[in-house]
């Protein structure tokens, strides 16, 4: 039941966070509500029981990805979006088609089969030790793969960034 | 039962008795921190420091908070309002919360009830204390740039990348106290170092290079001297800050000293045994006898407050390039050579 409240309570402020990004007209206020989303997110990977994932959301998306997010808009100098007058034909066929496209979604999700059983609250294992056997145990190869792609990106953006040299 | 062997009513009330406790004696030893820095940074400038305000100048930060109080509270014009607002409100957050997942003693019982000295345990409280510092860097680049000024702007951004560099040394320099003691929760870091000094992370742990890098991330992560450019007052004003005034000033003042505070908590848990020592079990009552570790707790945090003090008013800063390099190129490499050599300790221990 606390479960529950718990979980339509981070739900909520992921959704409002989601659509309030959406609606603010100044790219820092977009941004801060997308930190505000990560944070919902990170709540909701604790009630699954993934305590250390939550922790690592917050530590390095939160953290460290939304502060450079906020590094680039500040520097940009990013103003404010202009409000150009919308076009009254995308409204009049745009409004319908959303509520009927959404309509149909949830009737087709909600009739198909579930195909993996519903997970429970805490049904994760997600303590450190746990992880720490996926990551360099089963799975090692993907994650050697994936630091090799990283450090490929990371040494894009070094080319890139690099002053030419004269 | 989660809350022990205590029913929800007294659960409850021993938390939020524990709670106003330690938020009380944090808020009074920020307040002394400050007192305590500008005496001893005094001494070493051959001066006395504040004397005048109650004996020892022990007063002054009273004087300082009514000061700050009756201030004029300006907001200028063209800020962002609501992050100039948000902004020092994030900076005290972060800097309060870490004090609720620090074991500051062992248990104590008072009538029946034992409960341990400590608000709140959980088995990832050391990331959690690290994610809320990750946070913290928002309330410094946010006040920069809402102040719309540009001597705020460069302090903010300077602080700000200064900060999430330092994050990833002092992460890195944890790593082998976690991997000698295999639980991210304090008590137990705290627990695997009892006995006596040699126990302590710092000397039977071989800790002491992880010690000196949690030391120089420490010192950058709260911005003080010799890291403290971006609050250089001959470089940029006075940075990040310059456009606050009265009660939201003080806010990112009390923020700063309540980082060192929970920065010096930390050491002495991770690095210097916690709280445990010699409770004099024979000789005390126990109440008294469950209060011996909390003193020497505070040993510890009052030893680190010193250094820092000391480190103060004895170094010059680094200039931001130098400081940069020292984070990447020196601390990084460092930090992880002693994750390396500390795992191959541990594989071949055990």
């Amino acid at each position: 039941m606390v479960h529950l409240v718990l979980f339509i309570i981070f739900g909520v402020i992921c959704v409002a966070g989601a659509v309030n990004l959406l609606v603010q007209r100044h790219p820092i206020d977009s941004a801060l509500s997308l930190v505000v989303v990560m944070g919902a997110l990170a709540g909701l990977y604790l009630l699954l029981g993934a305590e250390f994932l939550a922790a690592i959301q917050v530590i390095v998306y939160a953290g460290a990805v939304m502060v450079l997010f906020v590094f680039t808009i500040m520097l940009l100098n990013a103003g404010m979006e202009e409000r150009t007058r919308g076009s009254k034909v995308a409204l009049m066929f745009g409004a319908p088609g959303l509520v009927i496209g959404s309509v149909l979604l949830a009737w087709i999700l909600l009739q198909s089969k579930p195909s993996v059983r519903p997970v429970g609250v805490g049904s994760l294992y997600g303590s450190a030790r746990t992880i720490g056997h996926l990551l360099f145990k089963d799975f090692l190869l993907p994650f050697e793969i994936t630091s090799v792609l990283i450090l490929i990106a990371i040494m894009g953006a070094v080319v890139l960034a690099r002053r030419e040299s004269q | 039962m989660p809350t022990g062997n205590l029913t929800i009513v007294q659960f409850l009330i021993a938390s939020i008795i524990k709670i106003a406790l330690f938020l009380f004696v944090l808020l009074t030893g920020v307040a002394y921190t400050v007192w305590l820095e500008r005496k001893v940074v005094g001494h070493i400038q051959n001066r006395w420091g504040p004397t005048r305000v109650g004996p020892f100048g022990l007063l002054q930060p009273l004087a300082d908070g009514l000061k700050f109080i009756f201030k004029e509270d300006l907001t200028p014009p063209y800020v962002h309002r609501f992050l100039y607002i948000l902004a020092p409100m994030l900076s005290l957050i972060t800097a309060l919360i870490s004090i609720s997942l620090i074991p500051v003693g062992d248990t104590i019982t008072i009538r029946g009830i034992t409960t341990p000295i400590q608000i709140t345990d959980t088995n990832i409280s050391l990331l959690i204390i690290l994610g809320v510092t990750s946070i913290g860097v928002y309330g410094v680049a946010l006040a920069g740039w809402s102040s719309n000024s540009k001597y705020s702007m460069l302090g903010s951004l300077r602080a700000s990348a200064q900060m999430v560099s330092y994050e990833v040394a002092l992460g890195l320099s944890l790593v082998g106290v976690l991997m000698l003691t295999g639980s991210f929760s304090l008590r137990k870091i705290v627990e695997a170092q009892s006995g006596w000094f040699w126990h302590w992370n710092v000397f039977g742990g071989f800790q002491i290079v992880a010690f000196f890098i949690y030391l120089c991330a420490a010192y950058a992560e709260t911005n003080r001297i010799p890291f403290d450019l971006p609050e250089a007052e001959t470089e940029l004003v006075a940075g990040y800050h310059t456009e606050y005034s009265s009660m939201k000033f003080a806010m990112f003042f009390m923020a700063e000293y309540a980082n060192m505070v929970t920065v010096a908590c930390l050491a002495s848990i991770l690095f210097l045994g916690g709280y445990s020592g010699p409770k004099f079990e024979a000789f005390l009552p126990p109440i008294l006898s469950s209060l011996m570790p909390v003193i020497w707790f505070l040993a510890r945090v009052v030893f680190f407050l010193f250094v820092y003090i000391w480190v103060r008013g004895t170094l010059p800063r680094f200039r931001y390039d130098q400081l940069m390099a020292f984070s990447w190129k020196f601390l990084l490499p460092l930090a992880l050579a002693n994750i390396m050599l500390t795992g191959l300790w541990v594989a071949l221990r055990a």
